[in-house]
């Protein structure tokens, strides 16, 4: 599938990190149009281009924005989350290092849906120079008059207010963010209400992902038919995709929605490692259920994905080859949301911290035969009884793993060791009671 | 002393003044980094004051301050090294360059800082720069595709009194400095004081 780039179309010009190249590239432009139109258009073409948010949960960003009531008396607000945190996710750093102005202009065309006139960018705490990147573009944007007061010579105001996070993967989560821009702990709230009818001080918010509202501006150029002639009726446009792990060339790249793998694989990212093969890849981020050789050729769009069994998440794609040990994988993504949950939930908290625990005596030839039972009923009490979705990204791995690998877990526990690394010289059989 | 007082308490009302009437606890974050970007890390003082700042109390300040990660309630080196050791860096060797980290700091696993106060090593979760694994941050200035050799010199400059010059975007002096950045000070961020 050919297709010419979209948000990465000018990553080969320096020049459009700074206002005046983006505007001489058209930048705003968009924006100017924007403001010329009716709310209710803004919506309706978004609507109708049929983009998805980017951030892993795929639902459609013109309904998102129809939701936000206009009649509530209180102000309404847009929040960009660029608490980028999946682990193997990084495109939307790229995205704002590479460009600014597109995210500010599409944030300020999805204000302008709402009538919003304070929105704020979330930006990951480890994204420190990131940060300074947004921060300055955000300044000249208020220079040169497309933010602050009257903007691009119309009687709109908006602000925009940096806001810098503190290392929490939890802040992700729409709530959560919204929490921690409150000035409280990153923790999810209840749902309902739902943010886009008290969100961020209990009034109306929209909350979208750095890639999603970058998509934004050349919709409202190009309008709804374009953006559809790319990508699969369902997921229609392009996604950027991270690639890392046991690949030739790691990186972010663009394609359109429904690319096989395979394609993403060997014509961008080189290939395996000193030609190895590929043992198993997650597709959406450490979160989303791991797939195996035998899914190369599985379109990379949510309903292909998910049809293969995982979830097309973040677009992360995290490749293992055949020396990686796969319970060795799964203790440390496992680790990862025993580390990162907010603590808020018994079923995450426990669980999680649990489950790395029994996948660490596994990966160390400790493991017994009920370990593997006991995992998959751990999973089923993690899994859809917590506030947020955190933990259900370690029973992802922890299930996606006994899956695919049942024989590697046996392996484990039969040698008492990790058959891919083999016996430590300390190794001694395990005396077996008669 | 208090930490809140002259130019930083005229930087403390600024950042509160970011945020709309009624919003003004959304101040806290920047707050805590405020802090630290004074005494290289949040002091118990610190969370008094800035309940006093937000009219709010010590308690809701310290909840906030010990649920993430990048506040520092504890002493810490002149230099903070972030080592992620998430999958997909450990896909592509981050536990050596985790552990010749620690030995070429001369640091015991868990040990918070070094004995001469410059270093404090810390395991990260993912940095989201897995396109240049493994990766490492300096006062969160990144390092791409770091070797546990590569490790090793930079910890030696940091020794040495110099700050190596990150893969993308300045270097930042001391983890005060990289703190003051964070709380949103990018244009004199070079006039932290040692």
């Amino acid at each position: 599938m050919t297709f010419e780039p979209r948000l990465t179309r000018n990553w080969g010009d320096p020049s459009v990190v700074d206002i005046d190249g983006y505007v001489a590239k058209g930048g705003y432009a968009a924006l100017k149009q924007a403001l010329a139109m009716e709310m209710s258009e803004l919506i309706d073409v978004v609507k109708a281009s049929g983009l998805r948010g980017r951030g892993g949960a795929g639902f459609p960003t013109g309904m998102k924005w129809s939701f936000v009531p206009q009649d509530t008396g209180k102000p309404t607000y847009v929040t960009v989350n660029y608490d980028e945190s999946e682990p193997g996710t990084c495109n939307n750093r790229e995205l704002v290092e590479r460009e600014p102005h597109r995210l500010i202009e599409g944030t300020a065309i999805a204000a302008r849906a709402i009538d919003c006139h304070t929105a704020f960018i979330y930006v990951r705490g480890e994204y420190l120079w990131q940060g300074m990147v947004i921060a300055k573009a955000v300044r000249e944007a208020y220079a040169k008059g497309y933010l602050g007061k009257a903007i691009a010579g119309t009687s709109y105001d908006l602000d925009i207010v940096v806001h810098r996070g503190a290392g929490a993967y939890i802040c992700g989560e729409e709530t959560a963010l919204l929490n921690s821009l409150e000035g409280l702990r990153g923790q999810p709230r209840l749902r309902p209400p739902f943010p886009a009818v008290e969100g961020l001080y209990a009034s109306p918010t929209v909350i979208n992902n750095v890639e999603t509202l970058m998509n934004v501006p050349d919709i409202v150029t190009n309008g709804a038919e374009w953006f559809r002639e790319v990508g699969t009726e369902k997921s229609p446009g392009t996604k950027m995709f991270t690639v890392s792990g046991k690949v030739e060339r790691p990186g972010n790249y663009e394609l359109a929605m429904g690319t096989p793998f395979r394609t993403l694989l060997e014509d961008y990212a080189g290939g395996v490692l000193n030609g190895g093969t590929v043992k198993a890849f997650t597709p959406g981020g450490s979160s989303t259920p791991l797939l195996t050789a035998e899914h190369l050729d599985v379109g990379l769009d949510y309903e292909s994905v998910a049809a293969a069994g995982s979830l097309l998440g973040t677009g992360a794609i995290m490749v293992l080859d055949q020396s990686d040990c796969v319970v060795e994988a799964a203790r440390r993504m496992v680790e990862f949301y025993a580390h990162e949950s907010c603590g808020k939930c018994t079923p995450c908290r426990e669980g999680s911290w649990w489950a790395t625990r029994v996948l660490t005596r596994l990966e160390n030839g400790y493991g017994r035969e009920q370990d593997i039972v006991l995992m998959q009923d751990m999973g089923k009490n993690i899994l859809f009884r917590a506030f947020c979705a955190l933990a259900d990204g370690a029973v992802s791995v922890i299930n996606s793993s006994l899956k695919h690998f049942p024989d590697e877990y046996q392996e484990h526990i039969r040698l008492g060791y990790c058959p891919l690394t083999g016996a430590p010289a300390d190794h001694a059989p395990a005396v077996v009671a008669s | 002393m208090a930490v809140f007082e002259g130019s930083v308490l005229d930087d403390a009302r600024a950042v509160i003044a970011r945020y709309p009437a009624g919003g003004e606890r959304s101040a806290l974050m920047p707050l805590l980094y405020l802090a630290q970007a004074v005494d290289g890390q949040v002091t118990p003082d610190a969370l008094v004051e800035i309940g006093h700042l937000l009219d709010i109390t010590t308690a809701q300040v310290e909840a906030v301050a010990t649920f993430y990660s990048m506040y520092r309630l504890r002493p810490t080196g002149t230099h903070v090294v972030n080592v992620c050791t998430n999958i997909a860096c450990a896909l592509r060797g981050a536990k050596d360059v985790y552990e010749e980290a620690h030995r070429a700091a001369g640091m015991a696993h868990g040990q918070e800082i070094s004995e001469d106060g410059i270093l404090t090593l810390h395991e990260e979760e993912c940095l989201g720069v897995c396109d240049f694994a493994p990766a490492v941050q300096i006062n969160f200035a990144n390092h791409d595709n770091v070797s546990p050799q590569r490790i090793r010199e930079l910890i030696t400059a940091l020794r040495e009194g110099s700050v190596p010059e990150p893969a993308r975007g300045p270097a930042m002096k001391s983890f005060r400095h990289a703190s003051r950045v964070l709380a949103g000070f990018d244009d004199d961020a070079a006039e932290v004081a040692e």
